[in-house]
């Protein structure tokens, strides 16, 4: 049972699935466990993250594309749930049209992309992408009309959505019940439903035919498949997947603005989870990125102590300061990509063939 | 067949004028010439043309070395912008400390910024020897992890910029004597767009010369058409990429000087952002074309000008819709290089 909703791709790893049995359950209980605004904003950027990753995984470690162009296709499922709330008014109606209309959005958008410039190397994708992607976050933050420009949109959620609807008078389980925890559970439901479907797709008779062209795509191709297509669907999948991921975003904040989907430090940090993570698989988006919100959040508390510790060494306090969490973060990104190439799931892998 | 026309090509002064492509320096000449009725007034034609070459040859400066690194290797540097924050920086600490001295005189304004400039080349060349060994050279021939490899670099980099110079936008005020502009008739033509004008024409002149008549230039150039013949031949093409790696980063390290003190700011960022409009002349340019590169580098910085003039909204894409425009005519770029 089990083995076919995980698609027959197990952990084959002790260690990863008690690591990822513990982010789940984390997750699954987060609102009841660990109380508090902050923690529950981490927990649910956590689940965007994951389905993030995990979208841009399927491009980047299964196909071996390399897209800059990912955060906008987030930022597009983000735009379009507000840009419909605040035109149609909060309700699900708006919601739903707005994903919708997102997913065309990205659809067309991908394909357009894929079909201009997948036919050429990886470098000049990953060149184009990164082009198209700067003037989409210049366009965004440009239309001010429709996006709200820098300042961003907030927006209402429907009703069941929304912090003020409180739907029981007393706690439940010593939480105090409100829309927010709706959401919440909205996202977990959802980021589950859609990876294990990301999961499906990886591995299925396609998920194999990416893999092969990541591997030797000139090979894929004198086999007979038409490395075109399916590099472009590859692209468009992912798309799809990163524009949900943004709509669920936006739910959660209520809010969206180029800063919070569309900027070019949040490209940097899904390639940072993806590579530590571990590339070309799946349950390296889900530790990557649960590992990596971890840090964005805590690590700077911890690097807080250190620097409180080396107060007056003047280069080390530098080091340690709480705003350079990003280069440990770096490094390890360095290190990672030469030493353990397959990321922490890769390595937990080969950790647990060894000692069978 | 493809040996005996490399051999011919060893031959000198027989290849490079024989089949020179005039058209993209006639597309070059004809946006000047197009933005003229649309413009109106002669003085501010000028004006804008200035300041587009000006900033056509800023960026050219930047984005030679990073396409001839790819040109020469096949390695595309994501972290090229480190080099020129690292550059830009470098010349407001030299700047800060010589600016009474800067304030004094034209020429000793001069001096400062001259002096700003060996020193960010010289730190950008270091840097850059230091970021082939550590960064690169692992990675020969494998793209995808060049691409992420080098972007870890630039995360790096760039936190270890903020931690010597603080992570906030630092101002790069030009020395007294630099400020303002010489009157033409009714064209405004600012005195640091003339300078930087020259300087980057003097960087032109200086890599043409020795890409094409040095022996160093002529092994570059065999190198971007056919790097394992002139191995084969005996020479060493690690040690010249080497080289012009370090070339390439100082190059970068120079232009962040010429564009932070352009912008008359910097920040940390800013390799970031400079990022997106060097690919996009290299690409405009075809990869590894140095003449591409230089026409692409012109063409950007003229389009930029005139559309911010002519629709200020549109400015802000006209380097996307020039390159949509170029690849629609040419696929590979303005100069395609042969082989790839």
């Amino acid at each position: 049972m089990l083995d076919r909703i995980l698609s027959h791709d197990r952990p084959r790893s002790r260690w990863l699935a008690l690591a990822l049995v513990v982010v789940f359950v984390a997750l699954a209980v987060a609102p009841f466990v660990f109380p508090g605004v902050k923690a529950l904003s981490v927990a649910a950027k956590a689940l965007v993250f994951i389905l993030l990753v995990a979208s841009f995984d399927l491009l980047l470690g299964y196909t071996g594309i390399v897209s800059f162009a990912h955060t906008m296709f987030f930022g597009i499922g983000a735009y379009g749930v507000a840009i419909a709330s605040t035109r149609m008014g909060p309700g699900f109606g708006a919601v739903i049209t707005g994903t919708l209309l997102a997913l065309a959005v990205s659809l067309v958008l991908s394909l357009v992309i894929g079909l201009f410039s997948l036919r050429v190397k990886a470098i000049f994708y990953a060149m184009i992408t990164l082009a198209v992607a700067s003037a989409f976050q210049t366009l965004a933050s440009q239309l001010s009309d429709f996006t709200g420009g820098e300042d961003g949109l907030t927006f209402k959620n429907p009703e069941l959505f929304s912090p003020s609807f409180e739907p029981f008078e007393n706690p439940v389980l010593g939480l105090a019940v409100d829309g927010k925890v709706f959401t919440y559970y909205l996202l977990f439901a959802a980021v589950l439903l859609l990876f294990l479907a990301l999961l499906r797709i990886v591995n299925s008779p396609f998920g194999r035919v990416l893999q092969a062209i990541r591997e030797n795509d000139f090979r894929a191709e004198a086999i007979g498949f038409r490395t075109v297509v399916y590099r472009t669907w590859s692209n468009v999948l992912s798309a799809m997947f990163a524009t949900l991921a943004g709509a669920l975003l936006a739910l959660w904040l209520r809010y969206v603005g180029p800063d919070t989907t569309l900027s070019f430090e949040i490209m940097l940090d899904i390639l940072l989870i993806v590579v530590i993570g571990g590339m070309g698989t799946m349950y390296g988006a889900v530790i990557g990125a649960a590992l990596f919100v971890l840090a964005q959040n805590y690590l700077q508390d911890l690097l807080r102590l250190g620097a409180g510790a080396l107060e007056g060494v003047p280069v080390l306090s530098q080091l340690v300061s709480p705003d350079r969490w990003l280069l440990w973060l770096g490094v390890l990104f360095v290190l990672s990509v030469y030493h353990f190439p397959t990321g922490i799931v890769g390595r937990l892998r080969a950790l647990a063939l060894r000692h069978r | 067949m493809n040996t005996t026309t490399t051999v011919t090509a060893a031959v000198p002064a027989v290849i490079p004028k024989a089949s020179f492509d005039r058209k993209p320096v006639w597309l070059l000449l004809a946006v000047m010439a197009l933005a003229f009725p649309a413009i109106g007034s002669a003085s501010s034609w000028i004006t804008l043309t200035v300041a587009g070459l000006a900033m056509g040859f800023i960026v050219f400066i930047i984005a030679s070395g990073l396409t001839l690194v790819f040109g020469l290797m096949d390695v595309l540097n994501f972290g090229h912008g480190v080099f020129i924050a690292l550059g830009a920086f470098m010349a407001t600490t030299v700047m800060g400390g010589m600016a009474a001295f800067a304030d004094q005189g034209g020429w000793q304004a001069l001096l400062a910024i001259f002096c700003a400039m060996l020193a960010a080349m010289a730190v950008a060349g270091t840097l850059g020897l230091a970021f082939e060994r550590v960064i690169v050279r692992p990675v020969y021939g494998l793209h995808l992890k060049q691409i992420l490899i080098t972007m870890g670099g630039m995360i790096v980099g760039e936190e270890i910029i903020k931690i010597i110079w603080g992570p906030l936008q630092i101002a790069m005020p030009l020395p007294e004597p630099l400020r303002g502009a010489y009157l033409i008739g009714d064209a405004a033509i600012e005195k640091y767009r003339l300078l930087a004008s020259f300087i980057g024409a003097c960087v032109f002149a200086l890599l043409v010369w020795t890409l094409s008549r040095t022996k160093v230039g002529l092994l570059i150039r065999a190198g971007v058409q056919d790097r394992e013949m002139v191995e084969s031949l005996g020479y060493r093409i690690r040690r010249l990429f080497v080289g012009v790696f370090v070339a390439g980063s100082a190059l970068a390290g120079l232009g962040g000087v010429m564009w932070g003190l352009y912008q008359q700011s910097v920040s940390p960022q800013i390799g970031a952002q400079v990022n997106v409009l060097i690919f996009i002349v290299i690409i405009i340019g075809g990869l590894g074309s140095t003449l591409g590169c230089f026409i692409g580098a012109l063409l950007v910085g003229l389009m930029a000008n005139y559309t911010g003039f002519l629709a200020p909204k549109v400015a802000l894409f006209s380097n996307i819709a020039l390159m949509v425009a170029i690849l629609l005519w040419r696929p590979q770029g303005l100069y395609p290089v042969t082989n790839r």
